[in-house]
Parts: C-alpha cells; sequence; structure tokens
C-alpha cells in the first residue's frame, strides 16, 4: 500500500493542466511515465536530489490506468484529489452536475467505515 | 491595545461566486436568496469597520503537500497572491492579490509560540478558496491587510478538536494584546456536513441535516462545552467525509468565546450542503446610520 504515492499522483496531475490532459487521454502510458520520472521527485527539492523507494502495487497502478475512482476510494487515497481531478478529466462529457452524481452513485455499496486516508 | 471588532464564522462554497455572477439561464434558482443573505451577512462586517483581517482558512492540497505538512500555519508576508489553476478550472475564481499585515503576522507568531502553539510560518503563500471565498462575500472590494491562518483538517492525523478551541482563544487574546490602534476582525471559514468524493456526495441537501442543526445551534450559542462533548475526530466522519472542516468552526466559536450567542446568524439549505453564517460583536452591536443589525434568529 502506498496511499501517499497515489496521493501524490493525484496531486501533481491535477495542478498541471498539460497532464490533466495527457491523463484523461492516455492513462497507460501517463502512469507509467509518470512512476518512472515523477514518483520520486521530491516536490520541494532540485532535480537531482530525488528519493530512491517509491513505486505502485500492481493494483495501484491499475485502478489509475483504468481511471477507477471506486478503487482508488476503497484503497485510501484522498478522496479530494481523486474527485477534483476526476471532475477536470470528465465533467466536461456531461449535462450540469451529472458527473458528480454519478461518481457518487457509483460508490453506493461503500458504507461507514470509509477506508483511512491518513498517509 | 488592538480592538476586536467582530468575529465572524462562514461556511465557504467555492460556487458562490459564479452564482452570484452569472446572468440569464446560466442564473441557478438559488441565486438571488444567496445574494441576499451573503449582502446582508456583508452588512455585519461593514459596520465593524475593520482595519485588518485576521483569516483562518484551510490549504485543500494546494500550497502545503504531505512531505511538509503543518498542523497550524501563519502566513506572514506584505502581500498574497490568491487562488489556484484548479481552482479558476472547477469554480471560476478569479486570481487576486491580497496585502499582508506583517506586524499582527510576527505578534501572532511570537505570541503563540510563548503560548504553548507551535505554529508554523510561510514567508511566501499563495492562498485559496478558503479564504478567498469569505473575501469575495463579505469583503468584495479586497481592499484590507490580511493574516491568513491555516490549519489541517485536510490531511490526518488532525490535531483534536479542543485544539482548535484553544487556538480560537489564544487568537482571541493575542489579538486583544497586539499594541496597535487598530481595528482586527477575525474571519474563519469551514463546513457543516460534507461529503467530497464519496457515496453521499451532491445531494438534495447537506449528507447530514441533524447534524447540522446542531451544529448552527452550538455555533449561534456558543455552546463550546456541549459541542466538545459530542464531537470527536472519530465522530466527525459519521456526517460525511469532509466533516472535519466543522473543526474551524470550533476555532471560531473559540474566538467569540464560551456562552457568546452571535450577534447574527443565517442559514441556506443548497443542494450537497448548508450554508451557514455567524458574526459576534465582542463589544455590542456597531450602530450604522440607517442599517441596524440585528439577529435574524
Amino acid at each position: 500500500m502506498s496511499r501517499y504515492l497515489l496521493d501524490k499522483f493525484l496531486y501533481t496531475v491535477d495542478r498541471d493542466p498539460e497532464l490533466v490532459e495527457r491523463y484523461r487521454e492516455d492513462p497507460a502510458g501517463t502512469v507509467a511515465w509518470w512512476e518512472a520520472e515523477m514518483a520520486n521527485r521530491i516536490l520541494n527539492c532540485v532535480d537531482a536530489e530525488r528519493s530512491t523507494w517509491l513505486s505502485f502495487t500492481e493494483d495501484e497502478r491499475r485502478a489509475l490506468r483504468e481511471h477507477d475512482h471506486v478503487a482508488l476510494f476503497q484503497m485510501g487515497a484522498h478522496p479530494f484529489l481523486t474527485l477534483t481531478l476526476f471532475i477536470a478529466m470528465f465533467e466536461r462529457d456531461h449535462g450540469p452536475l451529472e458527473y458528480q452524481k454519478a461518481y457518487g452513485r457509483a460508490m453506493q455499496h461503500i458504507s461507514l467505515p470509509y477506508p483511512d486516508i491518513a498517509t | 491595545m488592538a480592538e476586536l471588532a467582530a468575529v465572524i464564522a462562514s461556511t465557504h462554497h467555492p460556487f458562490y461566486y459564479r452564482a452570484s455572477t452569472s446572468t440569464g439561464a446560466d442564473r441557478p434558482p438559488f441565486a438571488d436568496e444567496w445574494v441576499a443573505k451573503i449582502e446582508r451577512f456583508r452588512e455585519t462586517l461593514t459596520v465593524a469597520e475593520p482595519d485588518v483581517l485576521v483569516m483562518v482558512g484551510s490549504d485543500h492540497f494546494h500550497q502545503l503537500w504531505l512531505d511538509n505538512m503543518p498542523q497550524f500555519l501563519v502566513g506572514k508576508a506584505p502581500f498574497f497572491d490568491a487562488n489556484f489553476y484548479n481552482e479558476e478550472r472547477e469554480f471560476g475564481l478569479p486570481r487576486m492579490l491580497l496585502r499582508g499585515e506583517e506586524e499582527l503576522a510576527a505578534h501572532l507568531l511570537r505570541d503563540g509560540l510563548d503560548r504553548g502553539f507551535d505554529l508554523a510560518f510561510s514567508n511566501e503563500l499563495r492562498i485559496d478558496h478558503s479564504i478567498t471565498c469569505p473575501i469575495i462575500t463579505l469583503r468584495p472590494q479586497a481592499d484590507l491587510p490580511i493574516v491568513p491562518v491555516y490549519t489541517n483538517i485536510f490531511a490526518p492525523p488532525l490535531p483534536q478538536p479542543k485544539r482548535f478551541v484553544q487556538l480560537g482563544r489564544a487568537i482571541r487574546e493575542m489579538v486583544e494584546s497586539w499594541e496597535s490602534d487598530k481595528r482586527v476582525a477575525v474571519i474563519g471559514t469551514g463546513h457543516l456536513s460534507l461529503e467530497l468524493g464519496g457515496p453521499r456526495q451532491f445531494g438534495e441537501h447537506g449528507p447530514d441535516p441533524e447534524f447540522d442543526r446542531k451544529a448552527v445551534e452550538w455555533i449561534a450559542g456558543g455552546d463550546i462545552e456541549g459541542c466538545l462533548a459530542e464531537v470527536s475526530l472519530d465522530s466527525l466522519h459519521a456526517p460525511g467525509n469532509a466533516t472535519h472542516g466543522f473543526m474551524d468552526f470550533m476555532l471560531m466559536m473559540g474566538v467569540a468565546g464560551e456562552g457568546q450567542k452571535a450577534d447574527h446568524v443565517d442559514t441556506l439549505d443548497l443542494f450537497h450542503t448548508m450554508e451557514a453564517y455567524f458574526t459576534w460583536y465582542p463589544d455590542g452591536a456597531p450602530q450604522a446610520p440607517g442599517a441596524p443589525t440585528e439577529a435574524v434568529r
């Protein structure tokens, strides 16, 4: 489990307009590139000072590749980060609030307590 | 010493800006009522004639990140740029620039540390909608210098609810011990029950109307003890997965003081979440010609 790294993916993609589009259009390619190039980048350090130990599990890679926001929720990815990024990618294909409501409906089978999101 | 001109607690609804500025078919049916309530709320700050605003809010993973996450942070800088690309994208929020009040920020940091609050600080802080929403609703001319105070209600492990109340009490004492002739308003924003990214989001009302009813009662009556007796880090999961933002309301109850009834209380039941607005005048309600401020409930 690497909740932190899932959150880091969602966070770094969400804040970059180009990456939002790239992840929408090519999720598998974006996830592979991100894990190779970005996963170990410390955001407040120069590129040369990187971490050496961060990687996704196969389940995490799959959830990200498949834009599976329900699986991400169940893994404890921060729900605000997932929602914000997914609205950015998919709201445009739907009428007003349609996407947000469908997003909630897809999780109706999940009950309290929700998965822990602590990192 | 500085004077505490007003204490204001509010929800921060990022859709207000778009709803209130939209026209024609784009204007939601609830916009007019919402604007009317906000204008009345705004008047409660205007009549207090503040010179400086202490703004309590919470960064939503914009500048503050999990590799270095402060629990409580004071922004000390001459200026604060505001709002981020993803807030522009999702909510249509405008980019803003606010002045900072560095003297008061330095005082809060020094005095806060000496009182046992190990406050983090930032000398270059871009603030987000938790602070710009109340600027837009309460002081749209954005002409007053601010001191941002960020709390962590977002990235567990979080501080306990009582710690928010304690910090609120301390902020009040620190503002009132600031050697200045300025009038300071403390404005803080949080949430009532709220679900984001979970199965209960974007419903007809907030996810837990019963929690909202109780919360409004606690805040309006200054019932800190009653609130602390029922609210814990665990209990806040039940009303909605983003309800820990209520702890910023608890901080503001600490600023207002135990048993202090709000001078202005208003709510608006919207889809997804309930709006709630509160104003206290520690030295009695100011009288503005032609616009007396009355409690609305």
